[in-house]
């Protein structure tokens, strides 16, 4: 059984146009998606294809205008509002992308006891530090004095001492040079080699495939592929969605070549399949509904042209 | 025509110095990467470059001359993070005109669509606003441009398709382009050679 | 759930805006409206409890206490208007040179902000209105020299966050002007934040302005003001006649009240945090 299951998610928001008119914005339609234990899911994608949404749903801080149906699951227990709130810090952890997370005024150390919940707080923080290359001395300082690895460590520590079985990433690494994030990459294997699930968020294709399992890729609110990371390959002959065949042939080490266009606005999605007007196997069936989730060679797509 | 940086030298206020004594030279049509371990001050230098900050040390010319400070600026910088660099209050139609009146043929180049003109900038995606950044500074006519991660935040059909763009409208206008990236595929891709900072 | 018929909350919030300012305006012009014969004395109709006829009852004058309400409201609302205006303006020049004029500049205009904060507003409303002689004049011109300290330190903040941001520095490399850059990028930044502290002034310069009157430092005696009418009508509180201080005192109130709210509304409407809800 998947550990965290998200089923036929919906997200709209209520928001205001120009002047009084009140308009629903769907911004993710009928998502669906599983997190298991001891493997690491990247979920790919670009800005404004609700990715962090899909984090943001997971763990219960969507703003208020937003509207939601569909389930997730987590051991099989579906969660509620309520459910949520006790299980968020605990079985499902969020790193965030950023150090202005931190409590500028609480000293690391205690920061990150904070966090842990069972057995002695101060020995496995400790534990914690060392096996993260944090000398002690620096449990005793504020986040502003950390540079920005010791900051990237501790809000790592902060999630491994927390003991949750569901860890989310969200966009953890750009801008960081490559010796760190293949650190930060590291890191996450090892969350994953303990057992835990990990979902990491990221627009950076390739820092994905070099340690997740599976890749599910974003596109206008919603899933259209998921696809193990071995069929990240060659040309992309393997690969199932049009568009995440785009992705991978846009890739600097690939062709570099881009497919013209761009993702569609949320006020203004395309009636049938949502990237039917830059797809090069468009045909009429695409334009006149949303092709279902399916399952192919041991991923899923969602397009009805795909083999 | 060369953009020159001799003896550069930076530090903010009683600082240690960030960066002392950098010579630095690109000629026109140039691709250059400019590459280090992060914390080097790589965006600092080319701040300095675009005239966002003074050095505190040492002297930059173009074609010989020293930059002067007033006016539109030679060499044009493309951020990061595009929703910093356009005011927030502004529609999209502005935010292209703040540089120049508007150029169908260079906003289709860069892919923005026309509907998005009328749209403010927290209705569009980081992809979209960078594009508009891309747009306002070639319209300026720089010599140079320094794109300091510039697609960094971007998915990869976003990134391919802005530098395509990018890399045409350069060898056009005979423009130096300096690349600042921690992805080396990126680097690799892109530039005629590589400067370690 | 919702019906068609309720108001999503911008509708609701737009309401509040446009039926405060009409409550207000009509208070403001009632000079038009209510009969200003009914406050001269008429010794037959002294003190009659509030009726059909007298909204808000009769004096020991016999002057019809609702008139009399109205015009004193008029008269608050001018005042406020008046005062309000002055000390946006002097926040709003003092803010910009404060953020634009250099450390000297700065340093000082912070240091007449903490003054001015350090004083009660009352006690140098009160000796400044004492100084300039009372009446109207001292009355104004007290509201406007205190009122503006809390809005320039906003004015101030904000323009020196605009002015680092990073799209400023752009337009600066694009070759635009100090000036440009004040007319388009900061200019247009600081108008819906002065416009609501404009809005969120007036009701303390009503309320000022009605305290001093009432202690006797404000208008003069002659005047129709709020203060006057109130601080008249303790003099027969004890005498049973309740109806002179409570119906002003309540619209006074009202009036305060609508202000705030418009104020707020204002603001909820500009919040980006919370304008989609």
């Amino acid at each position: 059984m998947s550990i965290l299951e998200v089923e036929n998610l919906s997200i709209s928001f209520q928001q205001y146009g120009s002047g009084l008119k009140r308009r629903t914005l769907d911004v993710m339609s009928n998502l669906s998606i599983a997190l298991e234990a001891g493997e690491i899911l990247a979920v790919v994608g670009s800005s404004g294809s609700g990715k962090s949404l899909l984090a943001h749903a997971i763990l219960g801080i969507l703003p208020d205008n937003a509207k939601t149906s569909g389930d997730i699951r987590y051991n099989g227990e579906v969660l509620t509002p309520e459910r949520l709130q006790s299980l968020r810090g605990k079985e499902i952890a969020l790193i965030p992308q950023s150090v202005n997370f931190l409590d500028p005024l609480m000293q690391v150390g205690k920061q990150v006891r904070q966090s842990a919940r069972k057995g002695d707080a101060i020995s496995r923080q400790k534990a914690v530090f060392e096996r993260y290359q944090l000398a002690p001395h620096v449990a005793k300082m504020y986040p502003f004095q950390l540079s920005g690895g010791m900051a990237r460590r501790t809000l790592l520590s902060t999630a491994a001492v927390s003991g949750a079985d569901v860890i989310i990433a969200d966009e953890p690494t750009p801008g960081l040079d490559e010796t760190v994030m293949k650190e930060a990459l590291e890191n996450f294997k090892e969350f994953a080699d303990e057992g835990r699930a990990v979902m990491l968020i990221t627009h950076d294709i390739e820092a994905a495939l070099t340690i997740a399992d599976k890749i599910a890729v974003f596109y206008a609110g919603t899933v259209v592929e998921i696809a193990p990371i071995e069929d990240f390959t060659g040309n992309g002959e393997k690969l199932r969605h049009p568009y995440t065949k785009a992705l991978w042939k846009a890739l600097p080490k690939n062709d570099f070549i881009p497919i013209p266009g761009a993702q569609p606005h949320l006020d203004d999605l395309p009636l049938g399949c949502l990237f039917a007007p830059r797809c090069p196997l468009m045909t009429e069936a695409c334009t006149k509904a949303r092709p279902e989730m399916r399952d192919l060679r041991g991923g899923k797509v969602r397009c009805i042209h795909a083999t | 025509m060369r953009l020159e940086a001799k003896g550069i030298s930076f530090k903010y206020g009683k600082n240690p110095w960030l960066f002392q004594d950098v010579d630095f030279e690109i000629e026109a049509g140039e691709v250059v990467g400019l590459t280090g371990v992060s914390g080097r001050g790589k965006t600092t230098f080319c701040r300095i470059l675009a005239g966002f900050e003074r050095p505190v040390e040492g002297e930059i010319t173009l074609g010989g001359k020293p930059l002067q400070q007033t006016g539109v600026h030679p060499v044009q910088m493309v951020l990061q993070h595009p929703e910093q660099a356009v005011n927030p209050r502004w529609k999209m139609q502005k935010v292209l005109q703040e540089s120049g009146p508007l150029d169908d043929a260079l906003r289709e180049r860069l892919g923005i669509e026309r509907t998005w003109l009328s749209r403010w900038p927290n209705e569009l995606s980081g992809g979209e606003l960078q594009r508009f950044c891309v747009a306002r500074a070639l319209a300026a006519n720089p010599k140079f441009l320094i794109a300091d991660e510039m697609t960094t935040m971007l998915d990869a059909i976003t990134q391919a398709q802005i530098w395509q763009a990018v890399l045409e409208a350069a060898k056009e206008r005979e423009m130096g382009i300096i690349v600042v990236s921690h992805e080396r595929n990126l680097i690799k891709r892109l530039c005629d050679r590589v400067v370690e900072l | 759930m919702k019906t068609n018929l309720s108001m999503n909350r911008r509708q609701r919030t737009l309401w509040t805006i446009v039926l405060g300012f009409l409550l207000l305006m009509a208070i403001l012009f009632s000079k038009t409206w209510v009969n200003t014969g009914n406050i001269l004395t008429n010794l037959e109709t002294r003190n009659v409890a509030p009726s059909f006829e007298h909204l808000f009852g009769t004096d020991w004058l016999g002057r019809d206490m609702f008139t009399r309400t109205m015009l004193g409201l008029s008269l608050s609302i001018k005042v406020g208007l008046l005062g309000a205006f002055g000390s946006t303006a002097i926040a709003l020049i003092l803010g910009m040179a404060a953020a634009t004029m250099g450390k000297v500049a700065d340093q000082f205009i912070s240091w007449l902000i903490d003054l001015f904060l350090s004083v009660p507003h009352l006690v140098a409303l009160i000796l400044i209105s004492f100084t300039l002689g009372g009446g109207y004049k001292g009355v104004i011109v007290g509201i406007m020299a205190t009122h503006w300290p809390s809005l320039a330190r906003v004015v101030r903040a904000e323009v020196m966050q605009v002015r680092s941001a990073e799209y400023v520095k752009v337009s600066r490399r694009l070759g635009k002007s100090n000036g440009w850059i004040a007319a388009h990028h900061i200019f247009p930044h600081l108008l819906p934040q002065v416009l609501i502290g404009f809005m969120l002034l007036f009701p303390h310069a009503i309320l000022h302005e009605a305290a001093i009157t009432f202690l006797g430092l404000g208008l003069s005696p002659h005047e129709p003001a709020i203060g006057i009418i109130l601080s008249e009508s303790m003099k027969y509180l004890s005498s049973g006649l309740w109806w002179l201080a409570f119906f002003p005192g309540l619209s006074l109130l009202i009036v305060v009240r609508v202000f705030d709210k418009i104020g707020g509304s204002l603001r909820l409407l500009i919040d980006p945090t919370k304008a989609h809800l």
